[in-house]
C-alpha cells in the first residue's frame, strides 16, 4: 500500500477532515500535511512548529505559521477557533502531555493526535532482547531521540478516560502502515505500531 | 550577504497642496514629501513596496547618492536586485515622513503663515496622519494598492495602521519588531527622552531655530537613552563588558568605560544631524499609536477591517517591543481567520536586530515574498 507523502497517518486524519474545516497543526514541521489537506480537502489551515529551518519551510510552502512552543501553550489561539486540531507524531516529544491536550480541545472541537505505540511487539522484542527499539515509527537512537514520555496505546486510552476525553474513533497502523484488523484493545495494543485518535471533549 | 545594492539612487520631491486634516485636529495646508524609489513599476502597476521607517528613519532606505557612496540607505542590506525585497520584481518606495528632518515638511520647514520654521508651532502628527499622507503619494505614483507594505518598529505600526485604514489598497503587511500599542514603560522612556530636549536651555520653547542654537545636550541624552533600549543586555556585555578605556580607574566623571564612550559617541553623532523637535514629534506618535482605541481596546475588533495578508516577525532579545507584544497583533488577526505568519527570530541584537543582515531573518523575508503573486 502507497501512502500519502509516505506518511499512513496522513491518510488516515485526511479522511477525518472536511472540505472547509478549519484545522491546526501543531508541530506542523514543514507544513507538508497542511499543505496536502489544503490543496487536497480544501481546508484553511495554520501551523505551529518551533524549529527556525522548518518555519523557513512551511513560508516557503505557503503556509500560514506560527512559530511557538508547544510547552507554552496556545494562547494565541481562541477558544474553539478550529474543527479539528492535529498532533501528529508529537504527543510523545512534549513533557505536559495533559496540558497540550486540554489546549487542543479548548481551541479545536476535536483533537486528532497520533503518536508511536511503545508496546509493539517489536518494540518489546527488542526490549526483551536488550535493545531500544529502533523501528520505522521510533527511527531514532536512545541517545538523540526527541521523544521524552514512553507509553502505549493502552496508556493512552487510560489517560483520555481520566481526563474525561472521548475517543470518537481509533485507527491502529503497522508498520508497513496497513490498518490493523482486530478490535480487542490488548490485540490491537500489541499489533500496531503506530496510533491514531480522534478525541471530543464531553460538552 | 546574497544580491547586490541597488546602487546610485536619486531622492525625489512631491508636493501636495491640498491641506492634511490631522489627528491632533491640526491642519497642514501644503506639504512636500522627499521620497526614493528602487526597481521598476510594472505596467499593472502591481509590484509596489512600501516601506516605512522608524523613529530616526528616512527617505533613503537603499543604495548610495553617486556624489556620497559612503552614504548609504538605512535598509540597503534587504533591498536590491536578488535580495529579499528584489529590486528584479518589486517597486520599492521608501520616504520621509511628515515631521521629518530629512527633506519633507516639519519643525524646521517654514511656515507659510510666518516664513519663519515652524518650530513647536508644527502640528502634531500621529501615524494616521503618515499613512494618509503616504496614501496620496501612492495616489502620485499611480499606485492604487500596494503589494506589500512594510516596517520594522515605527515602521511596522505604520504597515499595521494602513492594513486597518486602507485594507483595500494593502494586499501584504510586514510588521517587524512592532507592537499593537506601546507599554507604560516605552512611554515612559519616550518621556525621559523628550524631558532632555525640553529641558535644555538651548530649546528656546522648541524655537531654537530662531536663536541660532540647538538643544544639543537634551538631543544627545535622549539619544543615548533610546539607544540603551535599543540593544540587548547581553550583546552590550559582549561589545563592552565592563572593559575600561585606559587600564586604571581613574575616579571621575569622564569617559571611564567603553560602553560610556560608545553611547556619548552615538549621542553626539545624532545630535549632529537630527533635529530634536522632530524627536519629539516621533516619540509622541509613538506613544498615541493605539489603533484598538477606536474599538474601546479590542485589537481583534479593530483587525477585522484588515483584508492583508500578514508576516509578522519578533527578536527573542528585543525588550523594548518583545515578542509577547508581536503575538498580541498574531494572536488579533488569528482570531479573524486572516493569513498570518509569525516568525520569533532568534538574533542577539535586541530591537535593533531588525536592521540586521542574518540569513535567517531575511530568507523568511525573502521567502514570504517570493510567494506574493502580482
Amino acid at each position: 500500500m502507497t501512502h500519502t507523502l509516505g506518511r499512513p497517518d496522513f491518510d488516515v486524519i485526511a479522511a477525518w477532515v472536511e472540505p472547509g474545516h478549519r484545522v491546526l497543526d501543531l508541530g506542523c514541521g514543514d507544513g507538508t500535511l497542511l499543505k496536502y489537506l489544503i490543496d487536497s480537502r480544501g481546508v484553511r489551515g495554520v501551523g505551529v512548529e518551533i524549529d527556525d529551518a522548518n518555519v523557513l519551510a512551511a513560508i516557503k510552502n505557503g503556509i500560514n505559521i506560527i512559530q511557538g512552543n508547544l510547552e507554552c501553550g496556545l494562547d494565541e489561539f481562541a477558544d474553539q477557533a478550529f474543527d479539528h486540531v492535529v498532533l501528529s507524531r508529537t504527543l510523545q516529544t512534549v513533557r505536559h502531555t495533559e496540558g497540550i491536550l486540554r489546549e487542543m480541545l479548548r481551541v479545536g472541537r476535536e483533537a486528532v493526535v497520533s503518536f508511536p505505540n511503545f508496546a509493539y511487539w517489536k518494540n518489546l522484542r527488542s526490549v526483551l532482547d536488550g535493545r531500544m527499539p529502533v523501528s520505522e515509527d521510533l527511527p531514532y537512537q536512545w541517545y538523540n531521540s526527541p521523544n521524552v514520555r514512553f507509553f502505549t496505546l493502552l496508556d493512552f486510552e487510560d489517560l483520555c478516560t481520566k481526563m474525561g476525553l472521548i475517543i470518537r474513533e481509533r485507527s491502529i497502523l503497522d508498520e508497513a502502515g496497513n490498518p490493523v484488523e482486530c478490535t480487542e484493545s490488548r490485540d490491537v495494543n500489541f499489533l500496531g505500531s503506530l496510533a491514531v485518535y480522534r478525541l471530543t471533549r464531553n460538552r | 550577504m546574497p544580491g547586490q545594492s541597488v546602487g546610485a539612487v536619486k531622492s525625489q520631491r512631491a508636493h501636495f497642496d491640498q491641506p492634511l486634516h490631522l489627528r491632533s485636529g491640526g491642519i497642514l495646508p501644503a506639504y512636500d514629501l522627499v521620497y526614493e524609489t528602487y526597481g521598476t513599476l510594472n505596467a499593472a502597476k502591481s509590484n509596489a513596496i512600501l516601506v516605512c521607517h522608524a523613529l530616526s528613519g528616512h527617505h533613503h532606505v537603499a543604495g548610495h547618492y553617486a556624489d556620497q557612496p559612503d552614504n548609504i540607505g538605512w535598509w540597503d542590506n534587504i533591498i536590491g536586485p536578488g535580495r529579499p525585497l528584489d529590486t528584479d520584481k518589486f517597486f520599492i518606495v521608501g520616504l520621509n515622513n511628515l515631521g521629518g528632518c530629512h527633506g519633507s515638511t516639519g519643525p524646521s520647514s517654514a511656515n507659510p503663515a510666518t516664513g519663519k520654521p515652524w518650530g513647536a508651532d508644527f502640528p502634531m502628527v500621529a501615524v494616521i496622519d503618515w499613512v494618509h499622507a503616504q496614501a496620496r503619494l501612492a495616489d502620485q505614483l499611480g499606485i492604487d494598492s500596494w503589494a506589500a507594505v512594510m516596517g520594522g518598529s515605527l515602521g511596522g505600526m505604520q504597515a499595521l495602521r494602513w492594513s486597518i485604514t486602507y485594507p483595500e489598497r494593502v494586499r501584504n503587511a510586514i510588521v517587524i519588531a512592532a507592537a499593537p500599542k506601546l507599554s507604560a514603560q516605552n512611554i515612559a522612556f519616550n518621556d525621559v527622552a523628550r524631558q532632555a530636549i525640553l529641558t535644555d536651555p538651548d530649546f528656546h520653547g522648541g524655537h531654537y531655530y530662531e536663536h541660532n542654537t540647538r538643544p544639543l545636550r537634551g538631543l544627545r541624552l535622549a539619544r543615548m537613552l533610546g539607544h540603551i533600549t535599543y540593544l540587548s543586555d547581553d550583546q552590550m556585555g559582549e561589545k563592552f563588558g565592563r572593559e575600561l578605556r585606559n587600564s586604571a580607574f581613574s575616579f571621575g566623571f569622564g569617559v571611564e568605560f567603553e560602553v560610556e564612550s560608545y553611547l556619548r559617541y552615538q549621542g553626539d553623532k545624532f545630535a549632529g544631524y537630527f533635529d530634536a523637535n522632530t524627536y519629539l514629534l516621533m516619540t509622541k506618535a509613538l506613544d498615541y499609536f493605539d489603533p484598538s482605541r477606536e474599538d474601546n481596546g479590542d485589537l481583534k475588533a479593530t483587525m477585522a477591517r484588515s483584508k492583508a495578508n500578514f508576516l509578522i516577525a519578533s527578536f527573542t532579545t528585543d525588550w523594548r517591543f518583545t515578542p509577547a507584544r508581536s503575538k498580541e497583533i498574531v494572536a488579533a488577526l488569528l482570531a479573524n481567520g486572516r493569513n498570518v505568519s509569525y516568525a520569533e527570530i532568534s538574533l542577539n541584537f535586541g530591537h535593533d536586530s531588525f536592521l540586521m543582515d542574518d540569513a535567517h531573518y531575511h530568507g523568511v523575508v525573502d521567502a514570504y515574498l517570493r510567494n506574493i503573486k502580482l
